[in-house]
């Protein structure tokens, strides 16, 4: 874990009530989320890493509490305190060579830094988001550009199959797996985890202290006992999770 | 100019004054890759019962301003794994103060626990919860109480023959100098104060309690002024020291903590939004008593 100043170069609105964030500092961010300071909150904000580059790193947030409220408020130039090299991410090794990515949400964003990852190793990378309308699609562009195959799912059937992500699922012919990935909203990955047959692994969220494994804040019941979100986690196996 | 930041707690040299509180800190071990412990002049380890516990369950953690309120529940995974386990490995790599803290139930679970850490050889200082106030069936009674506090004090203190015991404080009583005095009477070595303040905080879409425990501890900077003026009374009401706790977030706070008597302080949920708070604290004290002109730390204690 490592504490540093990060200035914001880009904060822009990319879908309803969702922002993009680019942080420029020192090195390459590595971890699977950052614990951000939000000026005149008390503690930070855990937010998954979508993309990093040397320099710079990429978070998409959503504006749903006073907290991101604020942050959306910031221009570029902010200075912010960022904690990094936070939790045990996907393992994409797991993978022997095609994933399937199961996001729902902003649950896209930290898939995209693992789909990333998996086309570096050379994996075939198939990739399903689910959303509730058409407005509030992240990273469609970004997916299509990087990976195999890709599908969107709306509640509203504005965009794409009309349902679940597991209904677009179903409707992909010869969909050949090996391992996936799924990150969303916990309803959707407990359905997606019971659906899917074969091994994977699910992104937990919890709400957090410090976000490094020491304040026991975010400690939840496992098949092996508890195990806490951000330093166990965030990213469980689908065999260890208790839905 | 050379500072001397060393405090002498009942015997036990520290450092300096700064100890990582109870539950903002882990086994010290989750910090060992962030930075050297041996900066510390003493930590105080995550709370201790005597069976693993999980603890409350999750949400645990809400916001408030200028501070935060936990309902862990002493997650801890018992006396055993810490004496066994957790001292061990942590005094591979700290040779400073560890402070054991212990919890209980019942005069029974503090006996067996203290009485294990007394003879554990990496432990210096053990340091008696009474006062958490986030588990239903405890802690609350025993220190909200002369008589319970003296009680717990007394059945400690009979099978701790090696260790300074400190007891810790809950602050969500009416007098906590006549609890202070009553542990002080039944034989503390020393006294910790203070633990939370018993909060609540609403999700007002949801119409629900945040915490899944409806109420949480709670800390953090606006309780500083709080924690200070009963740092002050229980100090200059007892002649055992006190190790003071409660919002604490600058090495001007440590400055003003040990005026009003305490001889060492405890940062604890400042750690949680800065796991470098300590070291920080620690680096910045030798400027800001150079500021104020002051030569050895130990000068200042209970000066006001």
């Amino acid at each position: 874990m490592e504490k540093q100043l990060y200035t914001i170069t880009e904060n822009r609105l990319v879908a309803a009530d969702t922002y993009r964030l680019v942080l420029s500092g020192k090195g390459k961010v590595d971890g699977e989320f950052v614990h951000l300071e939000i000026p005149g909150f008390y503690l930070r904000r855990p937010l998954s890493v979508c993309d990093s580059e040397e320099g710079r790193f990429t978070l998409l947030y959503k504006t749903v509490g006073e907290g991101t409220k604020v942050l959306a408020t910031l221009p570029e130039g902010t200075q912010l305190s960022v904690l990094t090299g936070l939790g045990r991410g996907f393992d994409a090794s797991a993978c022997s060579r095609s994933a399937l990515l199961v996001g729902g949400g902003l649950g896209a964003a930290p898939l995209y830094l693992l789909a990333k990852e998996l086309k570096r190793q050379g994996k075939k990378v198939t990739v399903v988001l689910g959303f509730n309308k058409a407005d509030e699609i992240v990273l469609a562009n970004e997916f299509k550009a990087l990976c195999d195959g890709f599908a969107i799912a709306t509640l509203d059937g504005s965009v794409g199959v009309k349902g679940f992500v597991t209904d677009a699922i179903k409707g992909m012919a010869g969909l050949d797996y090996d391992y996936f990935y799924t990150c969303g909203p916990m309803i959707m990955m407990k359905v997606v985890c019971e659906a899917l047959s074969g091994p994977g692994e699910a992104s937990l969220e919890e709400r957090m202290g410090c976000g490094a494994g020491f304040c026991y804040g975010c400690s939840v019941q496992t098949q092996n006992g508890p195990r806490r979100v951000c330093k166990d986690g965030p990213v469980f196996k689908k065999e260890e999770i208790l839905w | 100019m050379v500072k001397d930041l060393s405090v002498n707690l009942c015997g036990k040299s520290l450092r300096n004054p700064v100890v990582p509180a109870s539950g903002t800190f882990g086994f010290g071990l989750e910090l060992a890759d962030s930075f050297d412990l041996n900066v510390l002049g003493g930590i105080s380890l995550k709370g201790s019962t005597r069976e693993a516990r999980y603890g409350n369950p999750v949400p645990r953690i809400a916001e408030a301003q200028s501070g935060m309120l936990n309902a862990v529940g002493l997650q801890n995974p018992g006396i055993d794994v810490l004496v066994n386990s957790k001292v061990p490995a942590l005094r591979k790599i700290y040779n400073g103060c560890v402070i054991a803290n212990i919890s209980g139930f019942s005069l029974d679970e503090y006996r067996e626990c203290c009485a294990k850490a007394d003879t554990c050889e990496g432990i210096d200082i053990i340091e008696v919860n009474i006062s958490c106030p986030n588990v239903h069936n405890g802690g609350m009674a025993f220190g909200t109480n002369p008589n319970a506090a003296a009680e717990v004090t007394k059945a400690v203190r009979e099978v701790c023959s090696q260790k300074p015991v400190f007891i810790k404080l809950s602050p969500n009583v009416t007098d906590i100098v006549a609890i202070a005095r009553a542990c002080e009477n039944a034989g503390a070595d020393g006294l910790t104060l203070v633990n939370t303040f018993l909060g609540m905080r609403i999700d007002i879409a949801r119409r629900k309690p945040i915490l899944a425990n409806t109420t949480g501890g709670y800390s953090g900077a606006a309780i500083f002024p709080i924690a200070l003026r009963m740092v002050y009374q229980v100090a200059h009401a007892c002649s055992i020291p006190v190790m003071g706790c409660g919002g604490v977030t600058s090495a001007r706070d440590v400055l003003e903590m040990m005026m009003a008597g305490a001889t060492a302080v405890q940062v604890g949920a400042e750690n949680l939004r800065n796991p470098f708070a300590c070291p920080e604290i620690i680096e910045a004290l030798p400027l800001e008593m150079e500021r104020l002109g002051i030569q050895d730390i130990k000068e200042i204690i209970k000066t006001v």
